[in-house]
């Protein structure tokens, strides 16, 4: 079947707009895809020769992401998003209700090939869901009247852009400012006093400072752009990471919404002090009604000489372009990350070599979170030593929280680093009593009631910064069985032990779900543990059984109610599996029967 | 364990029987075995049903309600059971009916299918088991304590497995045992 005329135009003007250039390949993808709907085999072909690469390369990136189809799946697709957080505001009924209303089961196309309704991993709106993407378009705070009312329009057909403004409408939710939201710099007041220091007196100050990177794993900032800035190239590069997949996190969202040139400065300073001309900022694809107010401030910063060639008058060339990702959690890791930027499929590489020296395009590359870019410029303009009397010993300055669940005032919370799980609560406000908290998501740590005076600081709890509360009346079973789900869907599947074990856990945790589970069970679940830790080869596999294993040890009786004997039980129901035979051969007789426990 | 031999019980569910051949390779190492084990329900000694033992191999997944019943048999009297080659462990072979209807195949197989006697039905006898729905491996039935993969386990695997076994050391198979091709 060759592509239609009116197919190829457009096509090709998407082509022509990403430079005929296969390392654009994502972004080749999506605008094709926004422009025809799906990916067809003829539009991939044509795409392959067009770029210059293998078919089977084009094919393998398409069928990687999750927001990339290479079959049609309607004009109109809505995906509903899964955290536990949207869970416990009701995503599984207002979904239900929307699927039977138009008539449809959850994960398949209507017979006219109009709409499909599904689930998808968190799309970080966790304080103010029930969440859902409407063709990839952020919609939050779904209730039943909105539901029928969307359902009205998909059956009209009505184009997405026409539907209520107020539906798509994000809120920042601030409740709490500290230095970095708080801060008072107008753009281009911290990179001004960064190229006045100069590159090596800037990089000084970052070392000063104290900074760590603020993805979670703590990285000193000062180091990692000293081994970049020292590392042989022929070009260097600052990548954004605002893939903010850890399912509660939402803090990038809100800084690229309302701090958008605080972030893109860090990144021109980055640039400065490594010595690089180019920076991407990588937004996660369910963010992307950000894109175009993104591209707007960075319009507006180089009209005005803060992006370019000769920035702020000085011989300092740098530019930034903003890639949207597709839906695949895994490109929060750095090297999938940049795996994605060329076009290929999100799978981690093997490190070494790190980006500093082997990065986006096999040069030396910096890979920072937004955070850290923004925090960046209080330290060029306040320098590092006042930045490094905020906060603990190792943790300095501040950090931004994304708090959900069970709190009156769900939301952003900066504070300076040490502060104590117990203040944040009392701060969001909580009714009744807390029973847990899942800082840092699902590849986090659980904690308990006595647990919640630990400090928010890599010397105790680092984290990316979600705190997501679970109130007493919640089923920490259920929460743990969600985030294995999670991660079964988010697995790249490069690796067996992560690719099969997190499948092997979300069965067993169904399989106690619907009252099949045995002590056998929860000793395979931690076998299973043991495993995935230490074969798998990223840290997706690695902490995958995190939450399993924390509430297994913390919250033990919601599992063990679940047992239905302390012996074995079979994964299935044996005489329910027998029914189709019995219905063909009209069987009913004693042997056409199976007990589901052996008659000892 | 030295002064009596270990009592050995081995089966083939929906298997090929492939497993018990490479079992078989062993060649002339059965006769040290049989210094070590003596067999209880085998295709070896054709005794029809299994009494106490030490140790069951259990080849083929769950493919029927027979199937079914003689797996607890084995779990019942076998101390140790072992789930033998691909189609124990994860289903195998037979396991591809899976993403089809049970129903579809009988019909397709005993009523729709070209050269087939006139008025052929699917056959209702009690005697024959049902299939289930789906073939399942055999730890997803009972209680199975030791995994030896496998299309079929090489004999030098299953050598292995079983020297280690009844030395009391935890079967380990190590390098080039467990191989994919």
């Amino acid at each position: 079947m060759p592509a239609t005329m009116t197919t190829t135009s457009a096509l090709q003007s998407v082509l022509a707009r990403q430079g005929h250039d296969g390392t654009r390949l994502m972004q080749i993808l999506r605008e094709t895809q926004e422009a025809l709907g799906w990916l067809s085999p003829p539009v991939l072909t044509e795409i392959a020769r067009d770029i210059g690469w293998p078919r089977a390369r084009v094919e393998s990136t398409a069928g990687f992401y999750s927001f990339f189809h290479t079959r049609p799946l309607g004009r109109y697709r809505v995906l509903w998003s899964d955290n536990i957080t949207d869970r416990m505001l009701g995503n599984i009924d207002l979904m239900q209700a929307m699927c039977e209303k138009l008539w449809l089961e959850p994960g398949r196309v209507s017979e006219d090939g109009l709409v499909s309704v599904d689930t998808t991993s968190c799309t970080g709106m966790c304080d103010q869901g029930p969440a859902l993407l409407v063709n990839y378009r952020a919609v939050t705070r779904m209730t039943p009247r909105r539901v029928e009312a969307m359902v009205d329009l998909i059956r009209a057909e009505t184009p997405v852009a026409a539907w209520p403004a107020e539906w798509f409408a994000v809120e920042d939710n601030i409740r709490r400012k500290d230095i970095l939201l708080g801060n008072a710099l107008v753009p281009g007041e911290a990179l001004a006093a960064a190229l006045e220091r100069g590159a090596a007196a800037m990089l000084d100050e970052i070392k000063r400072s104290g900074l760590r990177g603020r993805g979670g794993a703590g990285f000193g900032t000062g180091l990692k752009w000293e081994a970049c800035r020292d590392a042989m190239g022929e070009a260097h590069y600052v990548i954004c990471n605002a893939d903010e997949g850890e399912p509660g996190t939402f803090k990038d969202r809100v800084l690229l919404t309302r701090y958008a040139d605080l972030v893109f400065e860090g990144m021109t300073i980055a640039g400065h002090v490594v010595g690089a001309k180019k920076g991407l900022l990588y937004l996660r694809g369910e963010y992307r009604y950000l894109l175009e107010p993104l591209e707007s401030v960075l319009a507006a910063r180089r009209a005005a000489g803060l992006l370019g060639g000769n920035i702020l008058g000085q011989p300092f060339d740098f530019d930034i372009e903003v890639h949207l990702g597709a839906g695949a959690y895994i490109c929060g890791e750095e090297s999938a990350l940049i795996e994605s930027l060329e076009g290929k499929p999100g799978r981690p590489r093997i490190r070494p070599p790190f980006p500093v020296t082997h990065g986006y395009l096999g040069q030396p590359t910096t890979v920072n979170n937004v955070e850290t870019l923004a925090a960046a410029c209080l330290v060029a303009k306040h320098g590092g030593e006042w930045y490094s009397k905020v906060g603990t010993t190792k943790s300095a300055g501040s950090k931004i929280l994304s708090v959900s669940g069970d709190v009156e005032r769900p939301g952003i919370y900066e504070y300076p680093f040490g502060v104590t799980v117990q203040q944040v609560l009392n701060d969001a406000g909580i009714e009744g009593c807390t029973q847990a908290v899942q800082v840092s998501g699902p590849s986090g740590v659980t904690l308990g009631q006595n647990e919640l005076e630990r400090r928010i600081a890599f010397e105790d709890i680092p984290t990316a910064g979600a705190l997501m509360v679970f109130d007493c009346t919640r089923d920490m079973f259920e929460v743990a069985r969600n985030f294995a789900h999670f991660f079964a869907h988010e697995s790249c599947g490069f690796c067996t032990p992560c690719r099969v074990g997190t499948t092997v856990v979300a069965r067993l945790m169904d399989k106690l779900a619907t009252g099949h589970g045995s002590p056998y069970d929860i000793d395979e679940m931690f076998k299973m543990h043991r495993l995935m830790q230490g074969a798998s080869h990223c840290g997706l596999g690695n902490s995958a059984c995190n939450p399993m294993f924390d509430t297994l040890n913390k919250f033990r009786p919601a599992y063990e109610r679940r047992l239905k004997s302390l012996d074995y039980e079979p994964a299935f129901d044996l005489d329910a599996a027998l029914s189709q035979a019995r219905q063909m051969t009209g069987r009913d007789d004693a042997a056409a029967h199976l007990a589901n426990v052996e008659e000892s | 364990m030295a002064d009596r031999k270990l009592r050995v019980a081995t089966t083939s569910l929906a298997g090929c029987f492939g497993c018990h051949m490479s079992f078989l390779d062993i060649d002339e190492r059965l006769l040290d075995l049989l210094e070590l084990v003596e067999f209880d329900r085998s295709p070896i000694t054709d005794i029809k049903h299994c009494g106490p033992c030490d140790l069951g191999l259990v080849e083929g997944g769950v493919c029927n309600a027979e199937n079914v019943h003689v797996l607890r048999e084995f779990r019942k009297n076998c101390k140790i059971l072992v789930a033998l080659g691909a189609c124990a462990v994860n289903g195998g072979l037979p396991a591809q009916r899976n993403h089809l209807d049970l129903r579809d195949i009988l019909a397709a197989v005993y009523e729709t299918e070209g050269g087939l006697a006139r008025g052929a039905r699917i056959p209702n006898d009690p005697e024959l088991p049902l299939p289930l729905n789906q073939v399942h491996p055999i730890h997803e039935v009972v209680k199975i304590d030791y995994f030896l993969p496998g299309c079929p386990p090489s004999a030098d695997a299953i050598w292995k497995f079983l020297t280690d076994l009844i030395a009391g050391r935890t079967p380990h198979l190590g390098h080039g045992l467990i191989h994919y091709d």
